[in-house]
């Protein structure tokens, strides 16, 4: 037995992962290589289809049964684990290796106790009385600082919050003191302020208790601020490997470039996001994208930016986005484009989803609306957009009361065309019987009155280049495009009808951040060429001080806060808008803050 | 445009052997419903006392009845009233079906709160005793069958239509499609109508199977048609008296004939539904 | 304590939103009555040469002469003194005939059911476990023939086989055959009173004679269950939680008996109600192959001889059951799954 001190607790060797589908092999993993020291904290960072969880998954052997290591060896203190019997699987899963999911709430069984389940992890490696196990789950409850421990220890799962299952699941993970930790995108889906109260946790426990963490995770800012070591992962290869602060200040690979650059930070600009928009990599687009194996489609497979909008609309000269802050400031003297009065809305069994909400937005103004989920900012984003009917409150366009007309005859109205909107999810926002043409054409076919023609076609073309779509593309269905490319479509035919305000609803939430950069990018451009008035919905505090001048942060249905988005994020006045900023990650190591 | 969806079926049919085998047998079965009375062996009507009862031969491939009937002739002469009575009584509450389906799940609220609760408590409910007191109620006729059998298939479709439709109600292109100037009565028959319809017709073709075995049934227990005409439920009836003296072949056939619709439809209905969504796979 | 109070309140709620249904049922009955081709008064005289003046005195006992509604309500009031009228072919109250063969036909129904849960689970779980092994294959291949199958066609073909060919099974009549004496009559179920009164052979005999019918209809409903079992046991397997369960090296039977399982027994427990009711209306068919002695038969015989008064209260049955059962499955379905309440 060699010493294990002198060995790193995990050695991952020339990893590769293939999964057997319908099309035949598909490396997923393709050579990766890393290690991890026992008590570090390594984070994996990537973006979705990097293999970064397929090699988490690889390393618990936990794969779906058509995935398999192909090549390589997993080491774990010593031991070549790609050659272990179930039987010894089963013995260093929880005891010496677990991991925690993402979605806390499915990875626990929704019909037995949550005390039960941590006794059952317990009771997995160690001959212990079910009243022991019991004992031992409160001790656990405590040691995650659940409150009411004794309570919670007959809850069952849909009983708790996303924050508190999660909390479970580390209790879980740590019941048999494993010497590594394997957390798979621990807080995604779960609100700013949750994330991290549950980071900080995992932390604190990994801290106390001696063990190691892998995090893996897309979010460059989390990585940034609890691990001593971060791999970047790019198409089933580890890119880059180094300290969190060398490698956001100075990253060597320029994919890493690009995938920080795009990372909003607390000082970065719209401008900033993309520096090196016509990156080669990025320009190549895969003609059929779903033939090529996942691996060699470009994240966005699209030309990236301006060129080719270049040539329509000439910039107006010297304005002040220029200079870099990516934001336009209405004059001061331009009339109120939306005027929402007193808004209220109220589901049945009295939920109050909106509750006496009242904001402006100008004409070519931006407004941010912040808060977590269940805030109501979506719900605003339907009332505005005449969806939904109000329960109370006036919502005027161009001094024109629009909530008299019901939401049921909106389609009828002479503003219909001027107010519309882009989803939160790309794919859900395409109509799978439509191509890109008849999805953009669509508005223009029903609000114009336009007929097919060459007219339309050059109309949908026109806009859908604006929105960075090539034209060769337009035959396709949803199920063709990438995400990048149905975000662009559902941008091309929301803009299509020359609307004069435009409601984002979340419109980046479902994408990857290097995706992310170039789509708000290509909204701040649209914005400033049709003076185009936004409402932007958002979760994402950076995004939203980047692309608004005035942000509302709203709580339970109701306004905390509203102000210039400068003033607000520099000096929040409200307890709640300082709570939200302070769980915000920004890039740039442990030490930033 | 269409003999490249030809093709593009042709394909698929390919890679699904044994959907494409059900689709022959599905296709073989309406071919038989349409010309079968011109091309059997023998009068499925005329008795011939001098040959009953006879067991399978060259002559007589699947035997006689008490009556000296060509059991063969009479299978073949049969299909077209089984299919004809499963077709309507299925394509009425298929129709019927997707219409207030449709609605209620895209209406939401109480309407379809009341809809839903009542088609759940109805498809509960023993179906075939159902059918058993509306033929008894409107007369003991072919027609009567084929509207007891569509109602007792309706629950099914209001409830499909209602699902399928209710997960999209919400979707981003549904609220898209009304930004972009739709009224909801357009919403639902121009958006969410398409893209419900072909997994509909699937469920139709499950159900077809379903609806020839109730007919079936409802004949066999003497409903509906009536003694000389050809049917298969009737003819199992008819057999049934004399299975404890040894005549399988009077049960067996019109059995197996029955069987084997029955399975085309329901591996023609399951092929189709892979084809369309294999994530649905099973 | 607080799930079993709200398991209450649930299944409160299910009876009472099941109540419109079942009203609908008895008026759907008693329309039944009004809509039948001829004039309920003829078949509830005397006989075929009953005069019209005894057929108009009868008119006025039945109340045919008064308006619509008012015969509604004392129809209702009928159906709520236990009053279901005469069976014109036994000449007994219906309710009473009703009772006398209801046990024939649920002891068949219940073992039918009891063999095609102890059949299609198994298979169900060893199809998912082994998925695209040979027994997932059988296990397929079987549902897909299962549903194709007719009853009264499988039945008769398991006549033709354990009776005229192997001889194995008695005479296909019937609860007993004719040598073997009744038990005395405690619950009408032939296999409880036999053991009840000692007699095994008499047991053994009724036995013999449920098998086949009980084996037609599970064959008939084997296919539904197994197929549901098949996919929520896959569904839970490939399950976040499942998985959560092998990353924490949890013992294989645990993983599968204790989280796979038990989760996927929950939509079985929901098809299982649904097949009970399916089964209800394939005991005409079975009831009618087997020459059993049930209600469904009954009702039968009487609708094939235009008696309509039990075919009525045959209906109004087969509802009660079906409250009955849906009853049951809610309330063991809010035991069973914690998250009922939330909905």
């Amino acid at each position: 037995m060699t010493p294990p001190q002198s060995l790193p607790l995990l050695a991952i060797d020339d990893l590769h992962v293939t999964f057997s589908t319908r099309r035949g092999l598909v490396e997923a993993v393709r050579g990766v290589s890393f290690s991890v020291a026992a008590g570090e904290t390594l984070g994996v960072v990537g973006e979705s289809g990097s293999g970064k969880s397929v090699t988490a998954f690889a390393v618990t052997r936990l794969l779906d049964a058509s995935g398999r290591v192909s090549q390589g060896r997993i080491r774990f203190a010593g031991e070549d684990i790609t050659k272990a019997s179930s039987k010894q699987l089963r013995r260093l899963h929880g005891a010496a290796i677990s991991m925690i999911f993402q979605n806390p709430r499915g990875a626990l069984n929704p019909i037995r106790t949550v005390g039960q389940q941590i006794a059952d992890a317990i009771m997995a490696h160690e001959p212990i009385s079910s009243a022991e196990g019991r004992a031992r789950a409160l001790e656990l409850l405590k040691a995650v600082l659940i409150r009411e421990p004794e309570k919670r220890l007959d809850a069952y799962p849909h009983e708790l919050s996303g924050g508190m299952c999660q909390r479970v699941m580390i209790a879980m993970a740590i019941a048999c003191a494993p010497k590594l930790l394997i957390a798979d995108e621990p807080t995604t889906g779960l609100d700013v302020t949750t994330q991290k109260t549950v980071m900080d946790l995992l932390s604190k426990i990994t801290a106390e208790r001696g063990m190691a963490m892998i995090l893996i995770t897309h979010d460059l800012g989390l990585a940034s601020r609890y691990c001593q070591r971060v791999c970047v992962m790019e198409q089933g290869k580890v890119v880059e490997e180094a300290q969190p602060l060398a490698l956001f200040s100075a990253p060597q690979h320029p994919y890493t470039k690009r995938l920080v650059a795009a990372s909003p930070t607390a000082t970065s600009t719209i401008a900033d996001l993309a520096p090196e928009a016509l990156a080669p990599s990025a320009v190549s687009h895969s003609p059929h994208p779903e033939e090529a194996a996942p691996a060699a489609v470009s994240k966005d497979g699209l030309v990236v930016s301006e060129p080719p909008g270049a040539s329509f609309e000439p910039k107006p000269a010297a304005s002040p986005q220029d200079e870099g802050s990516g934001k336009t400031k209405p004059a001061p003297g331009t009339p109120l484009l939306l005027e929402v009065q007193n808004l209220v809305k109220r589901y049945d069994r009295g939920v109050v989803a909106v509750n006496d909400v009242s904001f402006a937005i100008r004409a070519g103004e931006s407004l941010g609306l912040v808060g977590e989920s269940g805030s109501g900012k979506s719900t605003i984003s339907r009332l505005v957009c005449r969806l939904i009917d109000a329960s109370e409150g006036e919502i005027l366009f161009d001094g024109q009361a629009i909530g008299t007309l019901p939401a049921r005859d909106f389609h009828r109205s002479p503003l219909r065309k001027d107010i519309q909107i882009v989803f939160q999810d790309p794919t859900d926002s395409l109509n799978p019987r439509f191509n890109a043409f008849d999805c953009i054409a669509h508005p223009l076919r029903r609000l114009l009155n336009m007929k097919d023609g060459a007219a339309l076609t050059a109309r949908v073309s026109e806009c859908a280049e604006r929105a960075g779509l090539p034209s060769s593309l337009l035959e396709r269905f949803p199920h063709q495009l990438s995400g990048g490319q149905k975000a662009r479509v559902g941008i091309a035919r929301a803009i299509a009808c020359r609307p004069r305000l435009l409601i984002l609803d979340e419109p980046t939430a479902a994408l990857d951040v290097s995706v992310q950069a170039v789509i708000l990018q290509l909204l701040d451009r649209l914005r400033r060429e049709d003076d185009l008035a936004l409402l932007f919905v958002s979760h994402d505090l950076n995004v939203v001080r980047m692309m608004c001048e005035r942000t509302v942060v709203m709580q339970n249905g109701q306004i905390v806060e509203q102000g210039e988005s400068l003033a607000l994020f520099a000096a929040p006045q409200t307890e709640y808008a300082r709570t939200l900023l302070e769980a915000v990650l920004h890039l740039g190591g442990p030490t930033a803050r | 445009m269409t003999s490249s969806t030809l093709r593009h079926t042709v394909w698929i049919l390919r890679g699904n052997p044994v959907t494409a085998v059900a689709a022959a047998g599905a296709f073989i079965l309406c071919v038989l419903a349409v010309i079968g009375p011109w091309i059997v062996p023998f009068d499925p009507i005329a008795s011939d006392v001098a040959n009953a009862l006879q067991p399978p031969s060259a002559k007589y491939w699947a035997g006689t009845d008490q009556l000296g009937r060509d059991v063969f002739s009479r299978l073949i002469v049969a299909a077209r009233l089984d299919l004809a009575i499963a077709a309507s009584a299925v394509s009425l509450s298929f129709v019927l079906g997707a219409v207030v389906g449709a609605l209620c799940g895209y209406t939401g609220g109480r309407l379809d709160r009341y809809v839903g609760r009542f088609v759940d408590v109805l498809m509960a409910f023993p179906l075939f005793v159902l059918a058993m007191a509306m033929v008894a109620a409107l007369g003991n006729r072919v027609e009567n069958i084929v509207i007891a059998t569509a109602i007792i298939n309706l629950p099914f479709y209001i409830r499909f239509a209602r699902a399928e439709v209710n997960v999209r109600r919400n979707a981003g292109w549904v609220e898209a499609a009304r930004a972009s100037g739709d009224s909801h009565v357009s919403v639902v028959l121009r958006f969410l109508l398409p893209n419900v319809l072909p997994a509909m017709a699937v469920q139709v073709s499950l159900n077809l199977g379903w609806a020839i075995l109730n007919a079936a049934g409802l004949s066999f227990i003497g409903l509906g048609v009536s003694a000389p005409t050809p049917e298969w439920g009737i003819m199992v009836a008819e057999g049934a008296r004399f299975i404890s003296t040894g005549k399988w072949w009077l049960v067996a056939f019109p059995g197996l004939a029955l069987m084997l619709t029955v399975l085309c439809f329901n591996l023609l209905g399951d092929g189709l539904r892979d084809i369309l969504d294999p994530r649905m796979r099973t | 304590m607080s799930q079993l109070s709200t398991t209450a309140k649930r299944a409160g709620w299910r009876f009472a939103s099941s109540l419109p249904a079942l009203f609908g049922v008895l008026v759907f009955t008693f329309l039944l009555m009004r809509v039948l081709p001829g004039d309920p008064a003829v078949f509830f005289a005397s006989g075929p040469s009953a005069g019209k003046e005894e057929i108009e005195m009868i008119r006025k006992q039945m109340g045919l002469d008064k308006p619509v509604p008012e015969q509604l309500l004392r129809y209702l009031g009928d159906i709520g003194s236990g009053n279901l009228g005469r069976s014109l072919t036994t000449g007994q109250p219906v309710l009473a005939d009703l009772k006398s063969r209801l046990p024939a036909s649920l002891e068949l129904t219940f073992s039918a059911l009891l063999i095609a849960l102890l059949t299609a689970i198994p298979l169900g779980v060893a199809a998912a476990l082994r998925q695209g092994s040979w027994v997932d294959h059988l296990v397929r291949f079987i549902c897909a023939l299962g549903v194709c199958v007719p009853t009264f066609v499988s039945g008769l073909l398991l006549i033709y086989a354990f009776y005229y060919l192997l001889g194995l099974a008695p005479d296909p009549t019937g609860r007993v055959d004719i040598f073997t004496s009744l038990p005395p009559r405690a619950t009408g179920f032939l296999l409880i009173d036999f053991a009840l009164a000692g007699d095994w052979e008499g047991w053994r005999a009724a036995a013999a004679q449920l098998v086949l019918p009980a084996m037609t209809m599970a064959l008939f409903v084997v296919a539904p269950l197994a197929r549901i079992t098949r996919a929520a046991m896959l569904a839970s397997l490939g399950s976040d939680f499942v998985r959560t369960a092998r990353s924490l090296g949890l013992p294989p039977r645990k993983v599968i008996v204790t989280y796979a399982l038990r989760n996927a027994l929950l939509p079985v427990l929901t098809i299982a109600g649904i097949v009970f009711s399916t089964m209800l209306g394939a005991n005409v068919l079975v009831e009618k192959v087997f020459s059993w002695p049930g209600v469904a038969s009954y009702a039968l015989d009487a609708l094939l001889s235009s008696d309509y008064a039990p075919v009525q209260g045959f209906v109004l049955l087969m509802a009660s059951i079906f409250v009955v059962v849906n009853l049951t499955v809610d309330v063991l379905y809010g035991i069973a799954d914690p998250r009922v309440s939330v909905e």
